[in-house]
Parts: C-alpha cells; structure tokens; sequence
C-alpha cells in the first residue's frame, strides 16, 4: 500500500519537474547529436535491411523450393528475436576475440548498424513475404500470361506495390529506433561516440534522472511520429496517383 | 504456325475431385472457337490448360510450331492492371516478349489507337473505367501480335455498352487473323460472335458443332437444357 | 551473399569518419562514469595529449572480461583481488593504485533496523538481525564484491534471506539505488554515485566512515603480448598521466556541492 502510495506521489513529481527542465533540455547541443546518431544508424539499418529483405522476401513469395514453408515459419520467427541476444551474438563475433575482431568494428556506430540490421531483416522479409504474396494472387496469372516468371515476376510485383511495402519499412524502423539491448552491448554506449537515445535514456535511469531520461523519451517518440506521419502522406499521395 | 493445337487424353484433377475428365481434341486455325458451359463446368480450367499456365494432371498439350509460349496471349474476367499509365503497362508486355526498347512506345500507342484509348495513354491504368481497363488489356495483347488469343468470360464484369466495344475489338482481331478461343456463359455473345461451338458439361466435351446448328438443333440433352437456360450452374 | 556482402556494406558506412583522430578504448565501471568524474577528468587529458579516451562503462565484471578479450586497451575498475588475479594470469600490465573512495550504507530514514553508526560489520549484524530489506546489485561487480566481503566480516550468509528480505536486482549501482529507493530498502552504494544520485526517495546515509568502506581502484594495460593490436603507447600515456601529479590534482579536484569523491592515492 505504501509502495503505491509512494510511486504515485513520486510520479507527479517527476511529471511536473520535466515540465520545468524540457526547454532546457532541448536547448543542449548534446542532445542532438545524440538524435542525429540515433538517426543514422536506424536509418542505416533500416536501408541496409530492406536492401536485403525485400528481394529476400519477395522470393519467399513467389518461389517454390523444398523447405520452403519451414524458411517461412522460421523467418516468422524470427521477428521476435530478443534485441540483447542480437547484441551478444554480434558482441562475440566482432570481439577481438572473436572471428572477424581484425575489423576492429567493436564499439562504433557500424557495429551497431550490423546488429540492428541483423534484428530488423526478419521482421521486413516477413511482412514483405506476406504483402507480395498476398499481391501475387492478384497478378500471379496475368504476368505468366504475358511471359514474366521468377526473378523478373516478382521485382515486377515488388516494384508495384512499393507504397504498401512502406508499413514493412516502418516496422522495421520502429523496432531498431526503440531498441536498447543490441547497441548497448555492441556500442558500449561511449559518450560522444555510439551513445543513441535509447542508451541515454537507460543511462540517465540507471542514474536516477528520471526527469531527463523521461524528456528524452518524449523526444525519441516525438521524432518516430514524425516519421510516421511523414511516411502516411506519401502512401496517401501515391494511392491518389497510381491508382 | 503454332495451330493446329491437340490435347491428347488431357485431364486435370486437385485433391480426389476431377474438373476435366480425359479429353482429345483438336483446335485448328480460323473458326473462332466459343467454349461454352454453365459455371463450374471447367471452361475456365480448360482455357489455362490450353495456354499452359496450370499443367494436365495426365496427357499432353502439343502445339504445332515453335515458340508457342510466345505466340498466344490471354485476357481475364478482370483486367490486371500494373500502378502505371496505360501507355506504361503495354510498354510493359512488350518489354517482357524481347521487343527493342526504341520500337516500345510506338508499338504500344498504335495498340492503344486501335482500341480507342489513345486519349487516354498517359492516364493511371486503375483508374480507368472497368470497360476501359479491360479494353486495354485487349491492347496490351494486340500489340504482342499473338496467334491465338484466348479470352476468358471477358464481358463478365462490365455493363452493356462496356460489352459492347469489346466485342467490337474482338472482332477487330478476328479480321485481322489472329485465332479467337474464348470461354463464355453469354448465350448472345457466343452467337454474335464465335463460328463453332465446344460445349463442357462437368468436365467433359459433350458436343462440338458449328455456332449456328448448336444453337438451332443442339445434339445433346445438356446442351439443350443450357440453352434453354435451365442449366445455369452444376 | 548474407554475411561477406554485409560486412562489405559495413566498412563502407565505416571508412569515413574513423580516419583522424587518435583514441584509445578504456573499459571502466558504471561508478566512475555515473559519478561525473570521467566527464571532469578526460577532457583535461584529451586536451594535453589530443589522445580521445572512449569510455565504455558497464561494471567491474564486463570491463575486465572487455580488456581479457582484447577488447579495449585499458581497465579502470575497483576490484583489487579480481584485478591482481588478471595481471598474474597474464592479461593485464602495468598496473597502479590511482584512487580510491568509500562506500556507505544507506537506508531508510527511519532505520527499522538500528543500523546507523560508523561501524558497517555491526550495522549489517543489524540489518540481517531484523529482516530489514537489503538491495543487493548481485552483478560481480567491484562493489557486489565488496559487499560479499563485508557480510562475511559480519558473520553473516545474506542468501539466508535471499528471496524474503535480501534482494539482488542484478544490475548497477543506479538501478540497485533505484530500486532500494522504492522499497525503502538499505543497500551498500560507493559515495560518487550516490552523491550524483537524484532519485533518493526516503533514503539517506545511514553508515559511513569504517576503514573497512575503503574502495580502492586500480588502473592497468591491456597485456600486449595477448592482443598485438593494443594501442600500447596511447594506453600509457594514459595511465601515465592518472598517476601523474597533474592527473592526481585533477581527481582531487573533481567535487559534486563542495564535497570531494575521490581521494588520488596513486604511489609517488
């Protein structure tokens, strides 16, 4: 009883000291170099996944091999691989002690562009898969027909409906600009050097500043809508084009 | 010459269900060919076994000549349509049959001329009007200059006067040589403008006559019942 | 495809901006970057040496097993018993005391369980004695380390009360202190981050100045003879400079409201 009591008090003390300190906050140069990073790389992540992941998903679709529905259990999935698992795993491998430490890419954005691409290329193949197969239905006849098969097929489709393809984009994009566990541990968080958003805020939690990390988090999803709503009215100005 | 076109003991089964029983015919060059049926008799399935897009579960389809693949086109109850201009999705087919890039456009206004639809050449091609959509993907399989064009029920969707203007391209094509092969359950259509008949009844080939001793003197129960209209679907 | 491709694209995102400038990687704990001392002290360096210093700071635990994989070049930690073992085995040199602060109990400012006092064995005698919630960070860090220490100097086995009034959180000291915080919980806290810490609650310092609080750190390289590609030179300097007469001033004069962290204790 006393817990709740304490944590609701608590609450709106922390609500109405972030009031006070937001300007301030969005004032510090500080800030937005850690929004630009974080900005490149979830977007970087974001090209470098969909460059793959839709071709790769668009093949699901369309292709016929053995295995075929077992890949798409499993690319299914994985969507749902754990951010921190992600990171470990791509910890080992870049580690000095690791197979490809010659790079010398631990600790830097790159590393962390690898590890978000490698969490969000499932999630993009995925839903792509499902969006061309869905349109293959549609057109799967009329292209045969006029002599269109495999790789050209599908790009062909693919091509046609990219504006629907967005929502898989986004997706992706959402689940790299929210995770922590990933470029925490391939990033290490340097100030100045590979601290994102996400790592700020765990940071000024794990220091008690509650307020700060609480006014980078509004400013994190502030910057997703954006994006969000940005990417509605291109989709929305296409369908008024294209038909 | 790709026709003469035999199916020899062709048969099409999904599951335990069989939708065309073993059938042995011959489609030869000139007399506009009207698969008649009620729904579900296997028109539709017979048509795509013809031009290859499914596979006979036994027998073979043989057509004579080269390069037949090339050589026939089809269009559907509902045109499909790519988010491109008009002008764009004929491009589109030629670019797919190995046409030279410089020759494209020109091939597909004259396609788009000969429908009618020149005017509307730089118009998205899905927000054309049903009857428009389906006369452009008559365009877009005049201008691959096929030997045979099959059609499947492409009246089906649209309003009379819709109807109209394609059967008037139909025709257009027949002039112009290329064999007609086309599914319908249009009683009236069929007449106007097919010359023999291949009626299916679940599944089989139950009477094959010319277009006007078919609808006069029908040979077969089925086909007398259909024509009476009693025979919508099996 | 898959991998090669991938890592070609990588390089080419990284062949830019990594050219220029000099670093080196120093793997330190979550105290002193929490604490604010980083952020007062490297400047300082990397304006005398141009040498950028990249701090990842994740507890004594993961910094040692970053610098025993070569992953960095330097350690910064407080776990002299851990760190004496490394060097023995080989995967650190060169290393020297720099500083050291202390540790506090803090807990309620009620104190359910009498713990107040200057004498911590006691107060812990307390704390185990009336049940009284006690956040532990259970992570093996330098300061989880000392806090098995101080219980068995007490007598005491916490994981007795593990489950009922004895709490690991696993974690670091902020969220150990955030958690204690919300439970009202008594916990062990070096003093720089509980000084920088905003999320206080109802706590307070209840237990301080025992020798046996004393936390001592240690900075060390990298062994080069492991890891070849360790930035020896650079590494030195750095650990040069933390020793040095300027460094040590420099740790002496980092204070958070008027009262000094850590204490340079670096041998002349």
């Amino acid at each position: 009883m006393h817990e709740i009591a304490y944590f609701g008090n608590h609450l709106s003390k922390v609500g109405s000291l972030h009031m006070q300190e937001f300007p301030g906050i969005v004032a510090e140069a500080r800030l937005w170099q850690i929004v630009w990073l974080s900005l490149q790389v979830s977007l970087s992540a974001v090209a470098l996944a969909s460059l793959m992941g839709l071709p790769l998903g668009a093949a699901m679709a369309v292709g016929r091999f053995p295995g075929r529905r077992a890949v798409i259990v499993l690319l299914n999935a994985l969507m749902g691989l754990p951010p921190v698992v992600v990171g470990l795993a791509v910890y080992l491998l870049l580690s000095r002690a690791g197979p490809l430490g010659q790079l010398g890419l631990l600790f830097t954005p790159p590393a962390m562009v690898f590890a978000q691409t490698i969490l969000i290329l499932p999630i993009i193949a995925a839903l792509c898969r499902q969006a061309v197969e869905d349109a293959w239905r549609e057109y799967e006849e009329q292209l045969r027909s006029l002599g269109a098969e495999g790789v050209g097929a599908a790009l062909t489709v693919l091509w046609d409906i990219r504006f629907s393809l967005l929502t898989a984009v986004l997706a992706g994009l959402g689940r790299a600009s929210a995770e922590v566990g990933a470029v925490m541990i391939v990033g290490g968080n340097i100030d100045g050097v590979t601290r994102v958003m996400t790592t700020a805020i765990a940071l000024e939690t794990s220091k008690g500043d509650l307020p700060l990390a609480l006014g980078l988090g509004i400013v994190l999803i502030t910057i997703v809508l954006a994006l969000n709503a940005a990417a509605y009215l291109v989709k929305e100005a296409a369908q008024r084009r294209y038909g | 010459m790709i026709l003469p076109l035999a199916l020899q003991q062709v048969s099409f089964s999904t599951g335990n269900r069989t939708i065309i029983e073993p059938l042995t015919l011959e489609i030869g060059a000139g007399p506009s060919t009207i698969i008649l049926g009620a729904n579900g008799a296997g028109k539709s399935v017979l048509m795509r076994l013809m031009h290859g897009l499914i596979a006979p579960t036994s027998g073979r389809v043989a057509w004579s000549g080269s390069d037949a693949r090339r050589k026939q086109a089809m269009v559907f109850q509902r045109p499909v349509m790519l988010r491109r201009s008009a002008l764009a999705n004929v491009v589109y087919a030629l670019k797919v049959a190995g046409i030279a890039a410089q020759e494209r456009e020109r091939f597909a206004l004259e396609a788009l001329a000969e429908v009618g639809l020149r005017q509307l050449a730089h118009r998205p091609a899905r927000v054309l009007s049903g009857g428009e959509q389906q006369r452009l993907a008559l365009a877009r399989a005049w201008a691959l200059h096929p030997e045979v064009l099959f059609l499947d029920e492409p009246t089906a969707s649209l309003d009379p006067s819709a109807t109209r203007e394609i059967e008037a391209v139909i025709q257009a094509f027949d002039a112009s040589g290329t064999k007609i092969v086309m599914a319908t359950h249009n009683l009236g259509q069929a007449r106007r403008l097919g010359d023999e008949v291949l009626f299916i009844h679940q599944g089989r080939l139950v009477e094959r006559s010319p277009v006007d001793r078919f609808f006069t003197q029908p040979g077969s129960a089925e086909a007398a019942a259909f024509i009476r209209g009693e025979l919508p679907w099996v | 495809m898959g991998l090669t491709w991938r890592i070609l694209l990588i390089l080419l995102l990284a062949a830019p901006a990594y050219a220029q400038q000099k670093f080196i990687t120093v793997a330190s704990t979550t105290s002193t970057e929490q604490s604010g001392l980083f952020n007062h002290l490297l400047p300082i360096f990397e304006k005398k040496t141009g040498i950028q210093v990249r701090v990842v700071a994740q507890g004594t635990g993961q910094a040692l097993s970053i610098g025993k994989r070569g992953d960095a070049d330097v350690a910064f930690v407080h776990d002299k018993a851990a760190e004496e073992k490394l060097v023995a085995e080989g995967f650190f040199v060169d290393r020297r005391e720099v500083m050291y602060n202390d540790f506090i109990i803090v807990g309620p400012k009620t104190d359910t369980a009498r713990a107040r006092g200057n004498d911590v064995v006691s107060g812990l005698k307390r704390i185990a004695e009336a049940r009284a919630p006690f956040a532990s960070r259970g992570d093996k860090s330098g300061t989880h380390a000392a806090e098995l220490r101080l219980w068995q100097q007490a007598g005491i086995d916490p994981m007795q009360g593990k489950g009922s009034w004895y709490r690991e959180t696993g974690s670091g000291m902020g969220p150990t202190l955030n958690t204690a915080s919300g439970m009202n919980a008594y916990a062990l806290a070096d003093r720089g981050t509980w000084l920088s810490f905003k999320n206080r609650g109802e706590l307070e310092i209840v237990v301080e100045g025992d020798q046996r609080l004393f936390n001592q750190y240690g900075v060390m390289l990298v062994n080069p003879a492991k890891h070849p590609h360790v930035k020896k030179a650079d590494g030195m300097t750095f650990i040069d400079w933390v020793t040095s007469r300027e460094g040590q001033n420099a740790i002496a004069g980092y204070k958070i409201g008027g009262e000094q962290l850590f204490f340079p204790n670096a041998a002349k």
